[in-house]
């Protein structure tokens, strides 16, 4: 199925959690914020947090600015 | 004299504030915050670019500073508060800088729309320093709207030109209740000074101290001007004349 993440849209083969789905992309959970479908998605909702078909992932991260 | 900056209840320890982007480093980022001594340092938030190995900025910020997110990249109110709420959740401190700009030339901000986002923002909790044009009719509707402080550009973000804006900022230190911290445009450390020599409670300067030869020194030489231009303020300035005024006595040497 497709899912959107930061915008490019990527395809995925299986069922997976928001948590192991991060961690196969090689995101570091300390530093990042996640917005499924417009809505913040607090990390402990990442484990039983299944994607779907159409979801839109955004992950967030600190950098400079003034 | 007891001169203390207080934001929102807060004390600033350091009227000099400084931003985090364009670095060549994060330990010169780091390096230079620290010769700075800024008490509230800004930082953004961007999505993360998956392929490059990202490093957690916030380590190199010292704890003893107030990290206030800025909400850049939003393009109107919506996405101010979209930012915010995606700072609050990474559990960042409540303290927002709110810069709403949909226009990639000037990069002015939309006053607007900064109030719009300030007056949501303030409801919600946090401590609000919206990044605007220097209008007193703004700067009072973002005092209404909760504003924590009023933040007017010396001149556009980036130009190092310094206070373009001079004249209008005045009547906002005159006129407005609330610290008036100037933000962008300042270029040089005597910008900085002359700023605060009108009366501005703080400034907030990034591209000129991090695209500079030597970041470190150009840091710390601005928290001198900020703090020389303070006394120079604290201390009542002279009136400004139009003829000659003898410092030593009139009178001929000997007679």
């Amino acid at each position: 199925m497709l899912i959107e993440v930061n915008g490019e849209s990527k395809e995925i083969d299986r069922k997976i959690s928001v948590r192991e789905f991060l961690l196969e992309l090689g995101a570091n959970p300390k530093v990042i914020v996640v917005e499924l479908n417009r809505s913040i998605l607090e990390q402990s909702q990442w484990n039983n947090t299944v994607l779907k078909e159409n979801d839109k992932i955004e992950i967030i991260s600190f950098v400079g600015g003034g | 004299m007891d001169d203390k900056l207080i934001i929102a209840g807060h004390e600033i320890k350091n009227r000099f504030m400084l931003g985090t982007g364009k670095f060549s480093s994060n330990e010169m980022m780091k390096a230079s915050l620290e010769s700075s001594g800024a008490h509230i340092v800004t930082v953004a938030l961007r999505r993360v670019d998956i392929k490059s190995k990202n490093e957690n900025i916030l380590k190199f910020i010292p704890e003893s500073c107030i990290i206030m997110t800025n909400t850049s990249g939003a393009r109107n109110a919506d996405e101010a508060v979209r930012i915010a709420r995606l700072a609050q959740a990474m559990g960042c401190s409540e303290w927002i800088k709110i810069e709403v700009i949909n226009d990639n030339k000037h990069l002015l901000p939309d006053n607007l729309e900064t109030i719009r986002a300030t007056e949501i923002l303030a409801k919600e909790g946090f401590i609000v320093m919206p990044y605007c044009n220097p209008d007193l009719y703004d700067a009072r509707r973002l005092k209404n709207a909760g504003a924590a402080s009023i933040m007017p550009l010396g001149a556009p973000i980036g130009t190092n030109k310094g206070l373009k804006t001079k004249e209008l900022i005045k009547i906002l230190i005159e006129e407005i209740d609330l610290p008036i911290v100037v933000d962008a445009g300042i270029g040089r450390p005597s910008h900085a000074a002359e700023a605060m020599e009108l009366g501005a409670s703080a400034v907030l300067v990034n591209t000129a101290v991090s695209v500079a030869e030597n970041p470190v020194l150009m840091a710390e030489a601005f928290a001198l001007a900020v703090k020389a231009g303070r006394y120079a303020y604290n201390s009542g300035p002279g009136a400004i004349r139009d003829t000659a005024d003898s410092s030593s006595p009139l009178t001929g040497f000997l007679r």
